[in-house]
């Protein structure tokens, strides 16, 4: 980021420390039109789709740095599979936030605030930018945002984000050729004949 | 195929499903990850043209404000409409279904009895292809050998379930839906549905080849290029086609029938919705099947065939609810593809006829159960709201959680009867129009005791099995006020020109032919006297397969 964006980003941080105000700024994203059209009900499904496509994309270059901070925080590389950003995750919650439909557009209005929150508490508690701070101390505050049910009354909206940003953040990696051999589905295959559970699982579940 | 020729019209767009199917497509490849949308309720890849609940242009209206007692009304403006799209699940209506008033005093008996529309089912069946077994179920008929193709093997869900529902006396079979698990047999069908027509025998015979066998990959709701499971775009268009006999026009708004001077049915008027010019076509018979409501509006924007008063009254829905949870049994399974055949390998028919009858449940009629689990194509509810489970994580146990709960899920669908009422029907709104100018259909809609009843009945059951299953839930059973789906919602409306023996209390006679204009048929749903928990699909092919041989056997005998 360069030096002009990264302070209007952390003076919009700053303010919405200040007011504790959970709004979105500006510095998160550009507005959305309240007149941008979906993809219509005949899209043409043979063709690629790319986020960006069917309507534009909106969160600002500091967004997307916290978005992909906080969606690796969660799906972190692992033996199993690579990172949720390096699968397309933060270009798929962009368009989310960024669709027409009633849906999407309530999902932005929590994760917008929630965006501007996470800078503002790292700044708070470290001094530096979501992104900037330590693997231990972003676990530091997503210990405290985690569990919906066991966070503090302060951190009470901070959950509810976390909450919806870690449901986009799933299903955008497991959607994904990688996430999907990662969970383990292997179909979308053809087969000349279905042959049903092998007999492991039948036993595993008391039935062979 | 036997011999008549045939204008179809079409409101919507025409549709090709050999290159317009998305049949591998995953969800990363679509806008959203392939989640519903207003524009696409179903989802990014599902069949669906311009439909929905809501279309463009197109409204209609409800006279109470009251969520519960409104109606919403599915459509799809596509040539072959919801067929495309629909979950293939294809039950007879059984015995009992035919006679509901006689059996236990409540709505209508219909002008016929199982044994009318049997041969009809046969043909359908065959003709389309369904899977099932023969299960001896009461009130659940059989097919005759032949004509059922082989049901796929369960899932370890569908088994585990089975197992445990058993110990609650809720029974498990092999479901039924229109899926090719084999090719249809070419040589041995064309001569049992077209006897004596050898020029449909050959082109049926041909077209019966064309059709490949499900290969156990995509959802159906897609539709199918390979045209392995039934939409009529893929089954019935292409060998009427073949004969020469069809001719089709897409983008054909039909406003209304025209009238001739003896009364009876002249053609109709259509709007091109492309040019949005108006056309008239002529015709020796007309025959509605717009879906049951669309053809209903026809009629009563037409002002023909009500000397009853019943056109429009009587419309009817599924009791929808539905429950689900999470089974540990089914955590950490051995990978393997339960894509399968997409949904319904086993299925629960209804199963307390006798303690219903006796007056033991409280409502009056029954509803069979769709359940499943599986480990399916992801999408966005996967690994969402893990929460109740793992209370809340994120980083590589997360991770892990994804992977153990993947494919434990599981969720039962109740789908029931609802008895036609008083209160559910659909008039012209005096005041609304859509944007050819078409006077638009104004809803009235209040679920009885029974509805409400079953529903709550449901959400009990299907609880209980969890419970059997050693499964979790998230929430309790809810009332069946709370439970019951809106009316609309799960798209099985019917009735609102009911057929009957009596023509001051019935729109038309058991062939779908309205009683006060001879050569006007309907052969959608609108004619169902009642609205078995049995998906009325097939009921209404095996109706209008009836409804045609009869139109047929009336021109030969040249009294139409």
């Amino acid at each position: 980021m360069d030096r002009r964006t990264s302070i209007k980003w952390m003076m919009a941080v700053a303010a919405a420390m200040q007011s504790l105000q959970l709004q979105a700024g500006d510095a998160a994203a550009r507005d959305v039109s309240a007149s941008q059209a979906g993809y219509g009900s005949d899209p043409n499904l043979m063709k690629e789709w790319h986020p960006g496509g069917p309507w534009p994309l909106t969160l600002s270059e500091n967004a997307r740095l916290t978005t992909a901070a906080l969606c690796d925080l969660i799906i972190p590389a692992d033996d199993m599979s690579p990172a949720a950003s390096a699968v397309g995750v933060v270009d798929f919650i962009d368009e989310w936030v960024s669709a027409p439909y009633p849906q999407q557009r309530a999902d932005r209005e929590v994760i917008l605030p929630g965006l501007i929150w996470i800078e503002a508490e790292a700044l708070k508690r470290f001094g530096k930018a979501f992104p900037a701070v330590s693997d231990a101390q972003r676990a530091a505050i997503a210990d405290d945002i985690c569990a919906p049910a066991k966070a503090t009354a302060e951190f009470a909206s901070a959950a509810k984000f976390f909450a919806k940003f870690r449901d986009l953040t799933a299903g955008g990696f497991y959607t994904t050729p990688v996430g999907m051999k990662d969970i383990g589905y292997t179909g979308n295959v053809p087969h000349t004949k279905f042959e049903g559970p092998p007999l492991e699982a039948l036993k595993k579940a008391g039935l062979a | 195929m036997e011999g008549a020729r045939v204008l179809m019209l079409e409101a919507g767009r025409n549709y090709t499903p050999a290159t317009e199917t998305p049949m591998m497509q995953v969800n990363s490849q679509g806008p959203l990850r392939g989640s519903g949308t207003p524009e696409k309720p179903f989802g990014f890849w599902d069949a669906t043209i311009d439909g929905g609940w809501q279309v463009p242009g197109e409204p209609y209206s409800s006279a109470s404000d009251d969520p519960a007692r409104q109606f919403v009304w599915w459509r799809a403006r596509m040539l072959g409409g919801r067929t495309n799209h629909w979950g293939r699940i294809s039950l007879r209506n059984g015995p009992y279904d035919f006679k509901p008033h006689s059996r236990d005093g409540l709505g209508f008996d219909w002008p016929m009895s199982y044994e009318d529309l049997a041969p009809y089912y046969d043909k359908v069946e065959m003709l389309i292809g369904v899977y099932g077994e023969n299960d001896d179920m009461e009130n659940t008929p059989n097919s005759p050998a032949g004509v059922l193709l082989p049901a796929p093997k369960p899932l370890v869900s569908d088994l585990y379930f089975k197992k445990h529902a058993a110990k609650l006396g809720v029974p498990a079979i092999a479901g039924h839906r229109a899926v090719l698990t084999t090719q249809l047999d070419h040589t041995r069908l064309p001569k049992l549905l077209h006897p004596g027509n050898a020029k449909a025998q050959k082109i049926l015979a041909a077209d019966m080849q064309k059709r490949a066998a499900c290969f156990f990959a995509t959802p159906c709701g897609r539709g199918c290029s390979i045209r392995a499971n039934y939409q009529s775009t893929t089954v019935h268009l292409p060998p009427a086609l073949d004969t020469g006999n069809l001719d089709i026009v897409t983008d054909a708004m039909v406003r209304a029938i025209t009238k001739r001077a003896d009364g009876s049915a002249e053609g109709v008027v259509y709007i091109d919705r492309k040019t949005g010019a108006e056309h008239r076509v002529k015709a020796r018979i007309v025959v509605l099947a717009a879906s049951a409501l669309e053809s209903v509006r026809i009629m009563l924007n037409s002002g023909v065939a009500n000397s009853s008063g019943k056109v429009g009254k009587y419309i009817m829905d599924t009791v929808g609810a539905g429950f689900g949870g999470q089974v540990p049994v089914l955590e950490n399974m051995p990978l393997h593809n339960e894509d399968g055949v997409d949904g319904l390998h086993l299925y629960t028919p209804w199963w307390l006829y006798k303690e219903q009858l006796a007056g033991k449940l409280g409502f009056a009629r029954g509803y069979h159960i769709e359940f499943g689990g599986g480990r399916d194509m992801p999408n966005m509810g996967t690994a969402m709201g893990l929460e109740w489970l793992n209370g809340g994580n994120y980083g590589k146990k997360f991770k892990e959680d994804a992977r153990r709960y993947y494919g434990s899920f599981f969720y039962m669908s109740g789908r029931g009867e609802m008895i036609p009422n008083d209160d559910c029907y659909a008039e012209i709104d005096p005041n609304l129009k859509d944007k050819f100018g078409i006077p638009v259909l104004r809803f009235h809609w209040k679920w009885s005791p029974h509805e409400i009843g079953q529903a709550a009945h449901m959400e009990k059951t299907f609880k209980d099995v969890l419970d059997a299953m050693g499964g979790r839930y998230s929430r309790q059973p809810q009332s069946g006020e709370k439970a019951i789906k809106q009316g609309g919602i799960i798209i099985h409306e019917v009735g609102g020109a009911m057929m009957g023996n009596d023509p001051t209390k019935s729109v038309t006679n058991s062939y779908g032919q309205c009683w006060d204009m001879k050569n006007l048929f309907i052969t959608d749903g609108a004619t169902l006297c009642s609205n078995a928990d049995k998906n009325p699909t097939l009921t209404i092919m095996a109706l209008a397969w009836r409804a045609s041989d009869h139109m047929l056997n009336l021109m030969k005998r040249k009294e139409l």
